[in-house]
């Protein structure tokens, strides 16, 4: 139970990346943008030929962030040269990825193994190697073993390198938009007009916003990719919903009164959405009905203002009523 | 300063709903003219601020400003010219963005916008300063979300912005419209006072004839897109709203004064 926790956490920082992502398009610049469903796996895609063909895993990751970078170009010219309504944009962004993620792989589905005679080294080898070798031999029936099967196992480097990478990509992200650049980003997203009335090109603040977001969700990408040892062409399916739920979880539950704290909020709603996901499934949900327990969640998540307006005034119209009660009494 | 010279402008051109909202247009302003813009709606007041701060190309003419052909420019590439304050108080400032920081993004206004950091302490003690003459307490807000702000308020920051970094023009399109009068009088006399303060050069629409008199070294009068009446300093300073009114029906060719020109009497 612990180790598929640990696994839930590991898996829900990789996804955390994505939901930073997600927040640049649908929080920073308020468009919805599907490219993601493309670019993730053009992410996960670009790293797994890459790593498969013995190029360093990090650099691998590097090329699938560029490669993210030119989705959202993409998607950004269509959007602001070609006047394609946004949401569209990236739907053609990640209908076109479609193809391009089998050409850049070749075939469905790329294995990476960690194991075996053609294994390959990820990211989290060099972790995973330096836990082992910090544990080192151990009775397998002393009363520390579980702990120390724990630390040695693969989900816990995983969560390790996550912990770095989000830590290190949130800190960016607070500086960049405390800028003079990424304030203009923000601002083009509350009110273009006035942005424009400062000087500002609207088209390049969303050019380069869409670009950064789609980079961060296919560096996601080629993380997952590496911790579930295969990239996939249908890796990218819902991936927006999901990176929609985690975004809305974690404001829900962390908040959003100051940057620092959405940014919180977003790592902390990927997790806490994987660990719920790990429990409906420990407790016997179809991996197939998945998605549609998603789509739920967030449907939920969405119309929590509305749920909690209603209980208010629920509440406050009961209390009207007793202090009616109260008056009568008297 | 300005020069304006024959513009044309055309919406929908070529449909049922096609409309010449500029009409051989030419306007010339000297620096330091404060001109107040009257007409009835649909003239082309707000065109013309438009045409001039780029929201779109124009269809033809020459839009000379202080020496710098802009006619082929886009909006941004104008701004470092223009200070632009909208009706609309949701227009001219970031809602989800503090007081300060809007300040810091119209301090920038024209320049590049690069990877320091968005707003400096130097700045923000000047900021209050600033932010205190308006005499609305923001000063002590600094790092409040413009969102919260009244209308009345975000207007006046939205002044203070278009001024920061002292603009060619200022253009203030019935700017005071929608807020309650006494509001309204409060950001007109802030105006005022900015502009007399600083020299600039302005150009304020409003509905009202006798904001339009009191305010400003000149006086325009549009309709059916282009100029018909054009008085300055002590000519303006004796007008009346009857005159401008039995003005406005000689020279519209006998149109009847529209509603809102009454009702703003
Ligand atoms: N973007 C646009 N598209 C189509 N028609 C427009 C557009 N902008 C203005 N018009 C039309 O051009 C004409 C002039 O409008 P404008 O807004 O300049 O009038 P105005 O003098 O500012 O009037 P008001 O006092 O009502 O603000 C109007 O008939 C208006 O409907
Ligand atoms: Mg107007």
């Amino acid at each position: 139970m612990v180790n598929i926790i640990i696994g839930a956490i590991a898996l829900g920082l990789l996804w955390g990346i994505m939901t930073l992502g997600v927040h640049l398009s649908y929080r920073i610049l308020d468009v919805a943008d599907l490219s993601v469903e493309g670019t993730i796996t053009t992410g996960g895609a670009t790293a797994a030929v890459l790593i498969s063909n013995g190029v360093n895993a990090w650099l691998a990751c590097l090329v699938a962030l560029v490669a993210g970078l030119i989705g959202g170009l993409v998607t950004a010219i269509l959007h602001t040269k070609l006047k394609i309504p946004a949401l569209l944009a990236g739907i053609l962004t990640m209908t076109a990825c479609y193809s391009i993620n089998l050409r850049i792989m070749g075939k469905a589905n790329i294995p990476l193994p960690t194991t075996g005679s053609n294994k390959v080294e990820t990211v989290f080898t060099p972790v995973h190697d330096l836990m082992k070798s910090l544990v080192g031999e151990y009775d397998e029936n002393s009363s520390m073993a579980w702990l120390l099967d724990i630390l040695v196992s693969k989900n816990f480097s995983a969560m390790l390198v996550g912990i770095v990478v989000v830590i290190v990509l949130s800190v960016i992200m607070y500086w960049f938009f405390g800028t003079e650049l990424g304030c203009a980003i923000r601002a083009t997203g509350n009110n273009q007009q006035m942005v424009r009335a400062q000087g500002i090109s609207t088209t390049l603040m969303i050019i380069i916003c869409l670009m950064l977001s789609n980079g961060l969700v296919a560096f996601s990408g080629a993380l997952i990719a590496q911790y579930q040892a295969y990239a996939d062409i249908q890796m990218g399916i819902g991936s927006i919903v999901i990176g929609l739920a985690s975004l809305i979880i974690g404001e829900v539950l962390i908040g959003t009164k100051t940057f620092k704290r959405n940014l919180v909020a977003l790592a902390v709603g990927a997790v806490v959405y994987r660990i719920i996901i790990a429990l409906v499934m420990a407790a016997g949900m179809a991996a197939n009905d998945l998605k549609l327990f998603t789509a739920i969640t967030v449907t939920f998540c969405l119309s929590l203002p509305l749920i909690k307006n209603g209980i208010n005034k629920l509440i406050s119209k009961r209390n009207g009523e007793a202090a009616a009660n109260i008056g009568e009494e008297e | 300063m300005l020069k304006m010279t024959n513009i044309h402008k055309t919406f929908n051109a070529g449909t049922v709903n096609e409309k010449k909202a500029l009409n051989g247009l030419d306007l010339t302003l000297e620096k330091g003219d404060f001109v107040a813009i009257i007409g009835g709606n649909g003239a082309g007041k707000s065109t013309m601020l438009n045409a001039l701060s780029g929201v779109w190309p124009v269809d033809s003419g020459k839009i000379v400003i202080d020496g710098v052909d802009v006619t082929a420019k886009s909006e941004h590439r104008r701004a470092p010219y223009l200070g632009r304050v909208f009706q609309d108080p949701m227009m001219g400032t970031a809602a989800n963005m503090e007081i300060q920081e809007n300040l810091a993004l119209a301090m920038r206004r024209g320049q590049r916008r690069t990877l320091r950091w968005g707003i400096s302490e130097k700045e923000r003690a000047q900021y209050k300063e600033l932010l205190a003459t308006l005499d609305l307490g923001l000063e002590n807000r600094m790092t409040s979300k413009v969102g919260l702000l009244s209308g009345g308020q975000r207007q006046a920051l939205t002044l203070l912005m278009a001024t920061l970094k002292q603009p060619k023009i200022l253009l203030l399109d019935e700017h005071t419209a929608a807020l309650d009068p006494k509001t309204a009088a409060k950001v007109l006399e802030l105006s005022d006072k900015i502009i007399s303060d600083n020299g600039l050069t302005a150009l304020m629409v409003t509905h009202n004839m006798k904001d339009a008199i009191k305010h400003g070294n000149r006086l325009i009068m549009m309709n059916n897109g282009h100029i018909i009446f054009d008085v300055k300093g002590e000519e303006k300073k004796n007008l009346t709203v009857d005159l401008l009114l039995r003005k406005f029906s000689e020279l519209s060719g006998g149109e009847l004064v529209n509603d809102r020109m009454l009702l703003s009497k």
